[in-house]
């Protein structure tokens, strides 16, 4: 039973860190109508700027705190220098464009940043383990990723449904010609909200370094994780990715966690742990094709696509 | 000259193949490793290794320069076979060496050996090339994969550990390494896990298995960038001071200055470090940190090895490149000054070698060193060296 909870805790804390980076990805694809392979290379970006600055200021807090103007301004670049030209292409473009995006930045990022990739050591505050019930510590810094996640998710919410320039961008998904007619100056809000999915990306890097490090290509497997949430979830929603990023999570991990053990029941220990390790990796591909067989535009299409 | 006499002189020139002159000028030498992505560190240093094994024999074997043609495989099996068939096809390479991961190294060994090329493997230890499909064009101057995890198993043994939970990557070589260690290891295993590899990089579900196991012992095979990863989670979740990690090949000279405080305590069993005291491993490691300005790993050492290897073959058919006879008879009789003593290959064409206990210190100057304890296992020999028929 404690393991069971404890597995649960590890697919949400999964789940919350694909969110992280699936929402940045969905508003991107669903307001832009722009397929950003580079997303994974903003994730990348941002555990760098945070290894980086956390080495210069002493200070995980402080190095991740700037990390994340640093990545807004890099995705707002990218989107001037780069992107800008590509929203009236067809989509091959737009991936043939931002596939060559990952590339520069993977060989931008061993030029600049060397070969051996980084480390980002904890301070000493989430280094331990909190007791959630007795038998059961859990280490602290999981619970961080689960905190910001959750708090990343709810201000997402808030910026969406209740701000203007949340009203901009359900505007600009819903009815890109019609927000434009209206007044609004659509360049800007794509510049704006392409920032904003760097941020989000860079965040989700950031949040990950400790547990997986800083390597070159960091955000290329986990990117595609990231377009199955999203597919899942509905392209361009936010609450979708959110949904869908929770049931990724717990697919994973519950496959990983107990499909060996069943499977030994048949075959050996080798053979047991090889093939549960295909089948829990493909559980996650079978939900996706169940889900677009029953809702093909997602669990929550956002309106209007 | 009439046009039907350049013609004749044309046609005959072709029928010969390129001139022999020239093709006999120089070595050549492919070599594939991992240059970009997460393990590029690792396939630097391979080639750190190989400049520096070319320096000190003058840049020259036999008394002909050599031309190395690295090519990067990506950590993928499917572009190392296009990088193998390309070098063999294209560059008309004498040798194919490198080979970090053995899924690459079992995709891309057949171009080379049917062209009739050799192919001197550096790390990859596929237990198939070790064994049942061993190749007269096959030579290797790492080990078979159950090897080190065989010695493992048996150190794991005489540390009295009775009941071990086993974790590796999904892919040929953890599977390898996971059945050489279960062969060997006689307590009970309680829980085996295989990732996916090499996407996977959280194991918090693994890690949770394992704490609510009742091991006594952690045996895992994580090379490169995943091993880091394995550790760092490990530590983080409260079991490096609780389950002992026993490891084959994730801490290395590489692994050591990122994983810092939690490298140390992991025991390890492996085939080379640096401070092994043969006179040829002194030379190599000074020489390296004086050149590269870092301690060499494994992978480099065994470079290193592979290197003189196809010297000492070359020098062995007095440079006459075609006579792949000559090449082979000298490549086994191994007569190197290996970093690693004594060096001899088994009947497979693999070294027949010592396996020594690793651990890690913290010197005085801050720095992380591995140290061998001991020796584990003395001329080990992969068990699918039998299933080799080859003379």
């Amino acid at each position: 039973m404690i393991l069971f909870i404890e597995q649960i805790l590890n697919g949400v804390q999964i789940g919350l860190l694909l969110f992280l980076l699936a929402a940045g990805l969905t508003l991107v694809f669903g307001i832009m109508d722009l397929v950003n392979l580079a997303h994974g290379s903003l994730y990348m970006m941002g555990a760098y700027f945070a290894a980086v600055l956390t080495k210069l200021t002493g200070s995980f807090f402080l190095g991740a705190l700037l990390a994340l103007p640093a990545a807004l301004l890099l995705g707002i670049v990218v989107e001037v220098v780069a992107l800008r030209s590509l929203y009236s292409r067809d989509h091959l473009d737009q991936v043939l464009a931002t596939f060559g995006l990952i590339l520069f930045f993977n060989e931008a990022a061993q030029l600049v940043f060397g070969v051996a990739g980084m480390t980002i050591p904890l301070p000493e505050a989430l280094q331990g383990q909190i007791q959630i019930m007795p038998g059961l510590p859990y280490p602290t810094y999981r619970f961080v990723v689960v905190a910001v996640g959750l708090a990343c998710a709810l201000s997402l919410y808030w910026l969406v449904v209740r701000t203007r320039v949340g009203m901009l961008i359900r505007a600009g998904a819903s009815n890109r010609e019609m927000a434009g007619a209206l007044g609004v100056n659509i360049a800007r809000l794509y510049t704006l909200v392409f920032g904003l999915g760097a941020a989000l990306a860079a965040l989700a890097g950031l949040m990950a370094a400790p547990i997986t490090t800083v390597r070159v290509g960091m955000g290329e497997n986990i990117l595609i994780l990231a377009f199955v949430v999203i597919v899942i979830g509905g392209i361009g929603s936010v609450r979708g990715a959110f949904v869908a990023a929770f049931l990724v999570g717990l697919l994973d991990t519950v496959g990983r966690a107990f499909l060996p053990d069943i499977l030994t029941l048949f075959i050996n220990p080798i053979q047991a742990a090889s093939l549960a390790q295909g089948l829990s990796s493909m559980l996650i591909y079978i939900l996706m094709a169940l889900v677009l067989v029953v809702r093909p535009a997602g669990l929550f299409p956002a309106p209007g696509r | 000259m009439s046009l039907k006499t350049v013609l004749l002189a044309g046609s005959a020139l072709l029928a010969l193949g390129i001139s022999p002159a020239y093709a006999q000028s120089e070595v050549k030498i492919g070599f594939i490793t991992t240059l970009t992505g997460g393990n590029a560190n690792i396939g630097q240093d391979m080639r750190d290794a190989v400049e520096l094994a070319l320096d000190h024999m003058g840049r020259k074997m036999a008394g002909k320069p050599v031309k190395v043609i690295y090519e990067d495989d990506d950590q993928k099996p499917e572009v190392g076979k296009q990088k193998a068939e390309k070098l063999v096809q294209s560059d008309k390479v004498d040798f194919v060496s490198g080979f970090i991961w053995s899924n690459v190294l079992l995709a891309s060994a057949k171009p080379v050996t049917d062209a009739k090329v050799f192919l001197v493997n550096a790390n990859a230890g596929a237990t198939q090339f070790v064994g049942a499909q061993c190749n007269p064009y096959f030579f290797s101057t790492s080990w078979g994969n159950d090897q080190m995890p065989a010695a493992m198993g048996e150190l794991m043994n005489q540390k009295g550990v009775a009941r071990a939970y086993a974790i590796t990557g999904n892919y040929a070589a953890g599977r390898d390494m996971v059945k050489g260690w279960q062969d060997a290891f006689k307590g009970q295993v309680v829980g085996t896990d295989l990732t996916k590899w090499p996407d996977q990089l959280d194991f918090s579900a693994e890690i949770s298995k394992i704490r609510n196991s009742n091991a006594q012992g952690v045996f895992f095979f994580f090379p490169g960038a995943h091993g880091i990863q394995f550790i760092t989670q490990y530590t983080q979740a409260g079991l490096k001071d609780k389950i002992p990690l026993y490891s084959v090949f994730a801490i290395d000279q590489l692994s050591m200055p990122l994983l810092k405080d939690n490298a140390v305590g992991v025991i390890q069993t492996g085939p080379w470090t640096a401070d092994l005291p043969y006179a040829a491993n002194q030379k190599f490691v000074t020489d390296f940190k004086k050149k590269f300005n870092k301690v060499p790993t494994f992978y480099a050492a065994q470079t290193y090895d592979a290197i003189n290897l196809i010297a000492s073959g070359v020098a062995g058919a007095k440079g006459d490149l075609k006579d792949k006879e000559a090449i082979r008879a000298a490549m086994k009789k191994a007569n190197i000054q290996s970093v690693r003593g004594p060096f001899k290959l088994g009947p497979n064409q693999v070294p027949v070698l010592d396996i020594y206990q690793q651990v890690v210190e913290k010197a005085a100057d801050g720095d992380y060193q591995q140290l061998t304890v001991s020796t584990v296992l003395k001329d080990s020999v992969s068990s699918a060296a039998s299933a080799c028929k080859m003379q």
